[in-house]
């Protein structure tokens, strides 16, 4: 086993002075392979990162959430509808919701106005008059606690509301243009009659039964849809796979092209590497020795390139908030949420990257000198 | 120490340009003398070294070294005889460029693993050796012709063979670098070392430190030169 350790520690020696001495050729090498792979990874943790935060954000919201349809389109939960629900067996709680949307011209944004859920964090803050606010808006707005803000409604009414607080920044993906504001302000400001609601939330007592429970909802309310959590769920993960395909896709360009020329300098050979080759054979290295050396060479090369592209993703995703991709990835809007991402990696993903960077790589380095390294080691006495 | 029985050698052997190097060799080479192959160009002198010097295999015939017949065996085994047997010093010296004196020098040792600073003391010992201690880490590119052609010697002897190969070793030298590649020629001998070589200069041949001359002409040994 020494002795193993000390031929690979001197065939890594070779190796080192043997790259060292194609100093700009393999330097450029590894700066654009570790682009590549600084690029994927950080598309990867991103997305993968984004999905966890809006898995975490989505785990306490409602099982099943009950709207009601009329022509197709989403309406108001008429009085009444409560009532009935809660005859159909399994359900825990269930509680009516009121939120909607306000386009305020000033910033030209989109807002979604909200009576917080009893027993809501920022429930016992709302109270008539005042509002607590998302981070983003307060940004947009230039808000504080305490400052005053005034909203023309739709009936054409002014109401102004006093800041009673900011969301916190760590909610920020789901609550950037947010405002959550009291019942009764909320009614006044939409003109919702008491009795109604913008929908339904279910809570279930198993979790196995919310399918079941969804299908007697069909039938008890034949004009209202479930909505159930795993499929909120479901959407998100599918609207970040897509927006990474899509970014994936712009990168294909560049990836391809990354990949023809690793695959043309790995495994193209030339005439003084051949020549190299023919007097390490003359001198006494086995074909195995010349191959075990160009291996570490790939492996060197595409390893130091993973490692720094990994760990410049990292920092990228994480410390500096992915700059690169946010507007694809985040998705579009006038309030763009600020987060910073809890850092998390994957191992399959780490893998999957490792698979499909280093492997060829190295691979292709081998290929060319196992052909070059099975000549006879005489051709050297001849040259 | 190395016995050649009936040796022939064919390249492009069944082709319509096969072509015999050496046709009938019988020759024995003493442990510890200096035998120089002599003859024309396209003689098989450099045949003749490969095959001793176990980079090739003959076509026919045998070749014993110190009594092990060595003429068929697969090229790993070759390869583990070339490394710890031999020590070869080739016409254009054959080093790797962009690397210092010191690691070509250490360079056949690397596959046989080993304490890696004792290697490289020892071949800080061998060029010191061969006054170049100076140079060792001076590339070799930029080191004269005698400088490679000693770093050349350095690195044939690093892994301490018993039989030093060098083909055509003064071609490349002047009048003074060639008596000074004699005088390492005779150090070497008296550390015991066999030494085979192939020559066309009549400096080397006409040395007194060459105990024997064995001519070569169209692949056959010439009796009697």
């Amino acid at each position: 086993m020494k002795i193993w350790i000390e031929k690979q520690t001197a065939l890594i020696d070779f190796t080192l002075a043997s790259l060292a001495r194609r100093k700009v050729k393999n330097f450029g090498l590894l700066l654009v392979y570790m682009l590549i792979v600084f690029l994927l990874a950080s598309v990867m943790l991103y997305t993968s990162a984004l999905r966890r935060e809006a898995a975490q954000v989505l785990k306490n919201s409602p099982e099943v959430i009950v709207q009601r349809m009329v022509a197709g389109r989403h309406d108001l939960i008429p009085p009444g509808y409560l009532e009935r629900l809660g005859r159909i067996r399994g359900v825990q709680k269930k509680e009516g919701r009121l939120w909607g949307y306000y386009y305020d011209a000033v910033v030209k944004a989109n807002y979604t106005f909200m009576v917080p859920t009893a027993g809501a964090v920022a429930a016992g803050k709302v109270a008539d008059g005042k509002i607590v606010v998302g981070a983003a808006v307060a940004r947009e707005r230039g808000l504080v606690p305490g400052n005053l803000i005034s909203f023309r409604s739709y009936s054409g009414r002014q109401f102004s509301f006093a800041v009673a607080d900011v969301l916190p920044h760590e909610a920020e993906l789901v609550s950037a243009d947010l405002l959550l504001l009291s019942e009764a302000d909320y009614r006044a400001f939409f003109q919702i009659p008491a009795g109604h609601y913008t929908d339904i939330a279910l809570s279930v007592a198993n979790p196995q039964e919310v399918r079941n429970i969804a299908a007697k909802l069909a039938e008890t309310l034949p004009d209202s849809r479930p909505i159930l959590r795993e499929e909120v769920l479901r959407t998100y993960e599918s609207i970040f796979n897509w927006r990474e395909g899509i970014v994936l896709v712009l990168l294909s360009g560049s990836i391809l092209a990354f990949a023809i020329f690793a695959w043309e300098k790995a495994s193209g050979l030339s005439a003084e590497e051949k020549r190299e080759i023919g007097i390490l054979k003359a001198i006494g290295w086995e074909t195995g020795d010349v191959l075990k050396m160009k291996f570490w060479e790939g492996a060197l090369i595409s390893l130091t390139a993973f490692l720094l592209g990994y760990i410049a993703a990292y920092l990228h995703v994480f410390r500096f908030s992915a700059a690169l991709f946010e507007p694809v990835l985040k998705g579009w809007a006038v309030l763009y949420p600020r987060f910073e991402l809890v850092p998390a990696v994957d191992g399959f993903q780490v893998a999957t990257l490792f698979f499909f960077t280093v492997f060829p790589y190295t691979v292709a380095t081998i290929v060319p000198i196992w052909r070059a390294a099975i000549t006879d080691p005489d051709a050297v006495m001849r040259s | 120490m190395i016995k050649l029985t009936n040796i022939r050698k064919a390249y492009n052997q069944g082709r319509e340009n096969e072509f015999w190097a050496l046709d009938g060799i019988n020759l024995e080479i003493e442990a510890q003398r200096v035998t120089a192959l002599c003859g024309p160009s396209g003689s098989g002198k450099t045949t003749l070294l490969t095959i001793v010097g176990c980079l090739a295999r003959p076509t026919s015939g045998r070749v014993h070294l110190k009594e092990r017949d060595i003429s068929g065996l697969p090229e790993r085994f070759l390869t583990e005889i070339r490394r710890s047997t031999f020590g070869f010093v080739f016409q254009q010296f054959n080093l790797i460029k962009g690397l210092s004196a010191r690691d070509n020098v250490m360079l056949p040792a690397y596959p046989l693993g080993g304490d890696w600073r004792a290697l490289h003391d020892r071949a800080e010992t061998l060029l010191d050796s061969l006054k170049l201690g100076h140079r060792r880490d001076a590339r070799v590119e930029w080191l004269s012709g005698g400088e490679q052609q000693r770093v050349a010697i350095a690195r044939a002897m690093i892994n301490d063979p018993q039989v030093v190969i060098a083909d055509e070793p003064t071609a490349n030298l002047d009048t003074a670098l060639s008596r000074e590649f004699l005088a390492i020629l005779e150090n070497l001998k008296e550390q015991g070392k066999t030494i085979l070589l192939t020559s066309h200069d009549p400096l080397v041949i006409e040395s007194t430190v060459v105990d024997t001359v064995v001519n070569l002409r169209d692949g056959r040994l010439v009796r009697g030169a």
